[in-house]
């Protein structure tokens, strides 16, 4: 508990020591609130309007899980099809970089034509950016197989099935908690990109959406309060991600051990 | 037993087999040439009798590791042929460092030939169970290779060789990475278990004095591509015991293996 105190110290200090700059800042410069309003407005904002702000959260966080777990199922399959075997590799592989290369607010349009307006098209978004670090670091982690324990399990004569659930799945681990890693961030990116193009503003708008009603309207305030929230969205699944690699690793995989 | 579908070859420990049931092994003629041009033998002939425990000594990377996959069946041959019998698929391969699966326990690095083979849970507890005795490691079956000193990864290593009570155990250099004095004490253990299980032994060294210390008969290879340049009886009597290591016959057959090793470094 202490050492948790004490950890969580310096990251505090700093966050309040950088709001009260930007505080005095803004207001010693008398610089317009709708081109930069100081923490204290945004707070205010952030009280005024928690339930829609609240219900962005639900929103978007719906999509991006939606769009992560995706990401995470698939990416992981394709990573095994990809690793199973160099030919396959060869085929497929020049495509999956594609999925990183295209630009998502151009194919957004092509998604609601697809899907319709709604959580759906968003939840894809979340998808299509997530999942290329999910395969590109499953592979990795297929490929780097201790040789010598894959002669071992040719010995005790494993199958393929045996080979991938009890060797190279469990030995790519670390790989995919990675790979997952920067999958939870861009995920909440995707679905808050999505929604830019395939969300309506209204009542039940996601955190996208409400930023660019935000920023039309010049409530730039309530922007900064709707972009803060899904920086911490992101930064939720990322802990997550993070608490689930701890939890499975912490007894054999240098990443996740204590040093004393 | 549970999970009668299991091959004969994974039978547990418990279920011991008496002395002398080890295989034979019988190279012909072996070369074996890798894809870059690099011929690691040829033309190697070798012979070993059923529960013989033989040493094949050979300068460092010249082949003596290829020989012990293709006698595992881990790879094959140009030509010549490799032989196993009487074996029975049980094999068991320990490696110069101790590759276990990190994210198992010692007890479940154990139990793994067993479970790719299909082996129940219950005779595969028993199974690891006597196998980490045999190699003192009982009490620390539920700890993580992680946890544990290098000596210690090695017996879990040779635990795991031990669990399918093999009939041909193949070892490569599986002591060459620890400390001289955990070396000793695991050859002696090796030693033990050899003369009580009566398992036809391949064990691959670059030292001599481990060879001498082992082996009923010791092979030497030549530089690569390896050869055969000659082979020693070693036939020293009694016990295996570190004061075995000062006596004189002991060091007799060092040297003359030596000097052997000395012939092959000239071709």
């Amino acid at each position: 508990m202490r050492a948790a105190l004490r950890a969580a110290l310096p990251p505090l200090v700093a966050f309040a020591a950088g709001n009260a700059l930007w505080e005095a800042a803004v207001r010693l410069l008398e610089v317009p609130i709708y081109l930069l309003p100081p923490p204290s407005r945004i707070a205010a904002a952030l009280v005024t309007h928690a339930a829609t702000l609240g219900g962005g959260v639900l929103l978007t966080g719906q999509a991006a899980l939606a769009g992560f777990a995706l990401a995470g199922v698939l990416g992981v399959a394709a990573g095994v099809v990809i690793a199973s075997a160099r030919w396959v590799e060869r085929a497929v592989y020049p495509f999956t970089v594609l999925l990183q290369t295209v630009p998502l607010v151009a194919i957004a349009p092509l998604l609601v034509v697809w899907f319709g307006y709604g959580v759906r098209p968003v939840a894809v978004a979340a998808f299509i950016v997530a999942v290329f670090p999910v395969i590109v670091n499953t592979v990795t982690g297929l490929r780097s197989v201790d040789p010598h324990l894959v002669d071992l399990f040719r010995l005790y004569g494993a199958g393929f099935w045996a080979q991938l659930g009890k060797l190279r799945l469990p030995a790519a681990l670390p790989n995919v908690f990675a790979g997952l890693k920067v999958a939870a961030g861009l995920a909440v990116i995707g679905a808050v990109v999505g929604e830019f193009v395939a969300s309506y503003a209204g009542e039940q708008a996601g955190l996208g959406m409400l930023a660019l009603t935000y920023a039309r309207e010049s409530h730039t305030d309530r922007l900064f309060a709707a972009v803060g929230l899904a920086s911490l969205l992101g930064l939720a699944l990322f802990a997550a991600v993070g608490g689930a690699a701890r939890v499975t690793l912490r007894h054999w995989h240098a990443s996740e051990q204590e040093r004393p | 037993m549970p999970g009668g579908e299991a091959p004969a070859h994974n039978a547990p420990v418990t279920a011991r087999q008496g002395a002398g049931e080890g295989a034979r092994v019988r190279l012909r003629g072996v070369h074996r040439k890798f894809p870059g041009g690099v011929v690691a033998l040829d033309g190697v002939e070798l012979e070993v009798a059923a529960g013989e425990f033989v040493a094949l000594l050979g300068p460092s990377g010249c082949g003596k590791s290829t020989l012990l996959r293709l006698v595992a069946g881990l790879d094959l041959p140009q030509e010549g042929t490799v032989q196993v019998t009487g074996a029975g698929g049980r094999l068991a391969y320990v490696f110069q460092d101790p590759h276990l699966l990190p994210w198992r326990s010692v007890q479940g690095n154990v139990e793994l030939p067993l479970e790719l083979a299909g082996v129940g849970r219950g005779p595969r507890r028993e199974a690891a169970a006597a196998a980490l005795a045999q190699v003192g490691l009982t009490d620390a079956r539920t700890r993580y290779p992680a946890q544990l000193s290098g000596g210690m990864r090695m017996r879990a290593s040779l635990a795991r060789a031990l669990v399918t009570d093999p009939r041909l155990l193949l070892l490569d250099e599986p002591f060459a990475a620890l400390d001289e004095l955990t070396r000793a004490r695991l050859d002696e253990e090796l030693y033990e278990l050899w003369r009580r299980r009566g398992m036809t032994v391949l064990f691959v060294t670059h030292s001599l004095g481990e060879a001498v210390f082992l082996a009923q008969r010791v092979v030497v290879l030549s530089r690569r591509p390896a050869r055969v340049v000659g082979e020693l009886q070693v036939g020293l009597a009694g016990r295996r015991e570190p004061a075995l290591r000062t006596t004189a016959p002991f060091n007799d057959t060092v040297r003359r293996l030596l000097a052997m090793l000395q012939e092959g470094e000239v071709g």
